[in-house]
């Protein structure tokens, strides 16, 4: 073995995915089993008391899923990774494993509107508070902080929005309240940003998206930097003893390891929230090749956005490449390689504009996903936001005008030919309607 | 030699048959005893507690202070260290008096003269690691639980 520090591509194709121990299998094998036998009923015993590593049922974990893990944690830098079911499950798990009834988080306010929902419902409805800050807000941020607050929530580009958070400096508001700074990272993928490298210390990721690359399964992941000082007074959840573990004190016996053997062995295990095996092999496949694809992906979303900036009937974009973008020197400073290919922008014409823009395109698929390696184009307010407040929609940054675009790896020139019909179709509605 | 790298560490737990944990406890919730445990079971190392305070673990002999385990059985491979940082270079002087081939200090012992006593008196060293979560990441376990081990190859692991 060797200690060199191997490049993204490598790491992407070797990290988590050596040769089979048992049959030397190159590629990963598939484990499609429920559950492991036990060498003896001493193993059986030091494995459910977390004493020694290995399978017991793949609610917790199994080899294909640890396999997924390991790849995304090397990608993104960090100590280790727990899978998940989707990435709402991602972050319901890394909340729950810092956060209980009667804590407190803080997020900016420009996320995914299943994340608002998920911490505004259900995370309140099991008695842990969100306060939502104004993105960029670093004031507003620091003031929402509490005695009790445990974390504090961001998305790296913000969905739809497309703003870019100032990681660093976020993180190290939340350094100094002793809480850590959680990253939704599923936009960026850690091709064009790794957090971690920035200060955050745990990610997480809707795998679903530019990971898998192929719109076909579900997944999600969080990943630690392994770097958080647990134990400094913050997070009794792991740092005193767990009744769900005869009393075992989560830092203290496993120390660096301590976030991620608590997300998995108590809260993985119990919320259930558990990936298919299946669904892990195929998102290895992903990350294989995320770094060929996601420079294509860039490619195509600059030259989308930057036809769009020329027409007409298009409003505004906000697209963190583009050079008048108020985002741009954040995003030359997290995003160097790029700022993704999901951005919006707004369609004159009102809400017939915009129907009739959708209803017109040949080659964008009209549905609820980014990340596909299709170009997928939808309407949030209408859509993916519909279950926000109008208030929250303003927050979030939404406009009823708003179009949010997906870019994939078609021809860049087959896209821009279909925008074009769409834009005409609009402009027809929008000219009827005058 | 102070070791830094995964693959010295490597090299010196293939090379390590015994191992004396000074500070063992019989505690199931204490980290020692989850080091412990992972060894004794793994079996591919003899591992001895070295503490005053009780006679066994699991029905391994302890012995009172390493000068007592090395009169009945010579000099371990590894001196693996679970004291307070500032007992660290008491340890690590009963290390080189009774020849052992290595030290190992465990996440948070980490004292600069204790480290100095070891690297002076030519003992490999290890310091603020975890000897069971180094053995499963090259043995392979650690990579069962979606940590990143850093190791990278195409070879087939030896069975």
């Amino acid at each position: 073995m060797s200690d060199r520090s191997f490049g993204f591509r490598t790491r992407a194709l070797h990290a988590g995915t050596p040769p089979d121990g048992e049959t030397g299998a190159r590629a990963l094998p598939l484990h499609l089993s429920t559950s492991f036998v036990f060498d003896s009923t001493e193993h059986a015993a030091e494995l459910f008391a977390l004493r020694t590593y290995g399978n017991i049922y793949s609610r917790i974990g199994n080899p294909t899923v640890a396999a997924f893990e390991e790849k995304l944690a090397s990608l993104e830098g960090g100590l280790g990774a727990v899978a998940t079911a989707s990435g709402l499950a991602a972050q319901l798990c890394a909340v729950l494993a810092l956060a209980q009834n009667g804590d407190h988080l803080v997020a900016t306010a420009n996320l995914y509107g299943g994340t608002i929902t998920q911490f505004s419902v259900t995370l309140r409805r099991m008695g842990i508070e969100t306060t939502f800050v104004p993105a960029g807000d670093l004031d507003a941020l620091r003031g929402a902080l509490r005695e009790n607050t445990r974390a504090v929530f961001t998305e790296t580009i913000g969905n739809p929005s497309g703003n870019v958070a100032d990681l660093a400096a976020i993180a190290e508001i939340a350094h100094a309240a002793g809480v850590p700074l959680v990253v939704d990272n599923t936009f960026a993928t850690p091709y064009l940003c790794r957090p971690i490298e920035h200060g955050a210390d745990i990610v997480v990721h809707s795998a679903t998206k530019f990971i898998g690359g192929h719109g076909t399964v579900l997944g999600g992941a969080i990943v630690e930097s392994g770097r958080f000082p647990w134990g400094a007074g913050k997070h009794d959840l792991l740092a005193t003893p767990s009744p769900g573990y005869h009393g075992l004190n989560f830092v203290e016996t496993f120390g660096e390891y301590a976030f991620l053997t608590r997300a998995r062995a108590e809260v993985l295990r119990d919320v259930g929230a558990a990936i298919s095996p299946m669904n892990a092999w195929l998102l290895v496949q992903g990350l294989e090749t995320l770094a060929l694809r996601m420079p294509q992906h860039v490619a195509n979303a600059r030259a989308v956005a930057t036809f769009l900036r020329g027409r007409d009937e298009v409003a505004w974009v906000s697209y963190g490449d583009l050079p008048d973008s108020p985002e741009r020197t954040l995003a030359q400073r997290y995003l160097p390689l790029g700022a993704g290919a999901v951005f919006t922008f707004g369609l004159r014409g009102g809400r017939e504009a915009g129907r009739a823009f959708i209803e017109s395109l040949e080659l964008w698929s009209h549905l609820a996903n980014v990340g596909d390696a299709k170009s997928l184009v939808i309407h949030p307010a209408s859509t993916t936001h519909q279950q926000l407040s109008d208030e929250e929609l303003t927050a979030a940054g939404i406009g009823p005008d708003m179009i949010r675009l997906s870019v994939g790896l078609e021809d860049a020139e087959d896209l821009i030919w279909d925008l074009e019909r769409g834009l005409a179709a609009a402009k027809r509605v929008a000219e009827v309607a005058k | 030699m102070i070791l830094e790298t995964a693959a010295e560490r490597r090299a010196l737990l293939d090379r390590s048959h015994t191992i004396a944990m000074v500070g063992a406890s019989p505690n199931p919730t204490r980290p020692s005893y989850f080091v412990f445990s992972y060894l004794r079971t793994r079996g591919r190392v003899e591992i001895a507690p070295i503490n005053p305070t009780i006679t066994e673990i699991d029905g391994v002999r302890a012995y009172p202070s390493l000068a007592a385990y090395a009169a009945e059985r010579g000099a371990p491979d590894i001196v693996d260290v679970f004291r307070r940082p500032q007992e660290a270079p008491q340890v690590a002087r009963e290390a080189v008096a009774i020849g052992a081939k290595a030290i190992w200090f465990q996440y948070g012992v980490v004292n600069e003269e204790a480290i100095r006593i070891a690297d002076e008196a030519g003992l490999d060293v290890v310091v603020d690691r975890c000897i069971k979560v180094e053995t499963a990441r090259f043995d392979g376990n650690l990579a069962l639980g979606g940590i990143n081990t850093g190791l990278l190859t195409a070879k087939r692991r030896a069975r």
